[in-house]
């Protein structure tokens, strides 16, 4: 009986020891969306969401994780199988997603854009038969094939295809969130390209997603956010990316 | 399992199989017509003749289905010189580049499958189309191809259904196939067990008539045999 009863207790005293170990807080991104999040050269991640992240780690003292790259279709389901805690990606707080997952407080906001190729001259009010790309499972796309009726509707799998595609011609408009457009539009590949229309207002605020059961984790995250917005950190990070506030 | 979602899904899936369906059945029988004369050469005593083509099979059978399509489709694209070409109104379509490059994959290794099995016919028949004076087209159109065709038959079936899942890769260039309009699907409604069952059951389902017919194809051109 007392053998049984050390066994067990080593089971348990194991069963602790594995939960401790496992305290470190695992934060997925999909690595494929800069400037929020992107892998470099070596293999690491960066950007916008990563520095983010790392500042609420450090705000809650926690020792954080980055995991990434992740395939941005099956990136809630990796949540919800354990593979990491917490999505810092750039995701945006829809209804459909409060289904699977639950949401932090926004930590910044986004509007959508369309982009097209300068003196293309493409009115933006009529689209009819114009090929429209935008990135599958984003709230580009869900726009494009819910307001975008009669159009020639593309989705990829990565932003970057889509960007690859809209500099060869394949497609004529790119519906895109504005943030990492305005980046591209810097790039060597989007220096021909421009803003068309006015900005999308779709109500878009980017959140941090936790599985439904972790609360206390997304209490502590929210905690946190508010602190790295008090006390400066979030503006020197905004700055670093982009000459306007996003939050 | 939420069966009702995979129900309101099905339309849409189909409309996906139906892609899909065309794409390997248009990319098998151009790869046939590219296979027939790239096993003639490969089968051949002539080092040449039989090492050229070693090139374009050794290339799509050596490299992923995956990175030939993303080098075709995006990489292509990025020259001047191919956008300013006159293809380009067809190769800037993604169907149009995913048949080209499904056609000289699934042609590489058909050809191959030629090869061995052309080179497996009894010598005994040639020598005896020889023995009565057929010229060499003749032996090849009346002793040859029809036995090796007979022969690579099992191997060759499995080609198909090895390029039948293979497709699903097409829609990493933007095509709705079935997993292209799966993948769309799940992008709406999360419902990534529910969706992805739902396509592998059509897919299995696709392979099971692929199999019955093509098991009828082999009976009735061994029928000498029974």
């Amino acid at each position: 009986m007392k053998k049984i009863a050390i066994a067990l207790a080593a089971v348990i005293g194991l069963g602790v020891s594995m939960a401790n170990a496992a305290d470190k807080l695992r934060i997925g991104t999909e690595g494929a969306y800069p400037p929020f999040n992107g892998i470099d050269k070596e293999g690491k991640a960066f950007g916008f969401d990563v520095d983010i992240a790392n500042a609420l780690c450090a705000e809650m003292k926690a020792e954080c994780e980055i995991v990434a790259p992740l395939e941005w279709d099956s990136i809630i389901i990796g949540l919800n199988k354990k593979k990491y805690d917490a999505i810092v990606a750039s995701m945006s707080i829809t209804e459909e997603r409060k289904k699977a997952v639950a949401f932090t407080d926004p930590y910044y906001s986004n509007n959508l854009t369309m982009v097209a190729k300068k003196g293309a001259n493409i009115d933006p009010n009529n689209l009819k038969g114009k090929s429209v790309g935008a990135q599958r499972a984003t709230i580009s796309a869900n726009y494009v094939t819910d307001n975008m009726k009669d159009v020639d509707a593309k989705l990829y799998d990565t932003q970057e295809n889509a960007y690859l595609d809209l500099a060869s011609g394949r497609v004529e408009v790119l519906v895109s969130d504005k943030l990492p457009a305005y980046d591209w539009l810097r790039s060597e590949q989007g220096a021909g390209f421009e803003f068309i229309g006015d900005a999308i207002d779709v109500n878009d605020k980017i959140g941090i997603a936790v599985r439904k059961k972790d609360d206390d984790l997304r209490m502590k995250l929210n905690a946190a956010l508010k602190a790295i917005v008090a006390n400066g950190t979030y503006e020197k990070i905004n700055a670093k990316y982009f000459p306007f506030s996003i939050f | 399992m939420n069966w009702e979602e995979i129900f309101i899904a099905l339309p849409k899936l189909w409309d996906g199989a139906l892609v899909t369906m065309e794409l390997v059945l248009i990319s098998c029988l151009i790869g046939f017509v590219i296979a027939v004369p790239v096993a003639l050469m490969r089968a051949s005593n002539n080092w040449w003749v039989s090492n050229v083509p070693l090139i374009y099979t050794f290339f799509f059978r050596g490299t992923p289905l995956l990175v030939q399509l993303f080098l075709f489709y995006y990489g292509a694209a990025q020259f001047d010189a191919v956008r300013d070409s006159m293809f380009w109104p067809i190769f800037k379509e993604a169907y149009v580049c995913a048949l080209v490059v499904f056609a000289l994959n699934t042609g590489a290794y058909t050809a191959e499958i030629f090869r061995g099995a052309i080179q497996t016919v009894p010598h005994g028949e040639i020598e005896a189309g020889i023995a009565i004076g057929m010229t060499k087209p003749t032996l090849y159109r009346r002793i040859v191809l029809p036995r090796a065709i007979r022969m690579a038959l099992p191997a060759y079936g499995n080609e198909i259904i090895l390029m039948l899942k293979s497709s699903a890769l097409a829609y990493t260039i933007t095509l709705l196939d079935l997993t292209g309009v799966t993948r769309t699907i799940i992008a709406r409604n999360y419902l990534a067990i529910e969706m992805y069952f739902a396509a592998g059951v059509i897919y299995l389902l696709l392979t099971f008539v692929f199999i019955q017919v093509w098991m009828r194809i082999e009976k009735r051109l061994m029928r000498f045999q029974a």
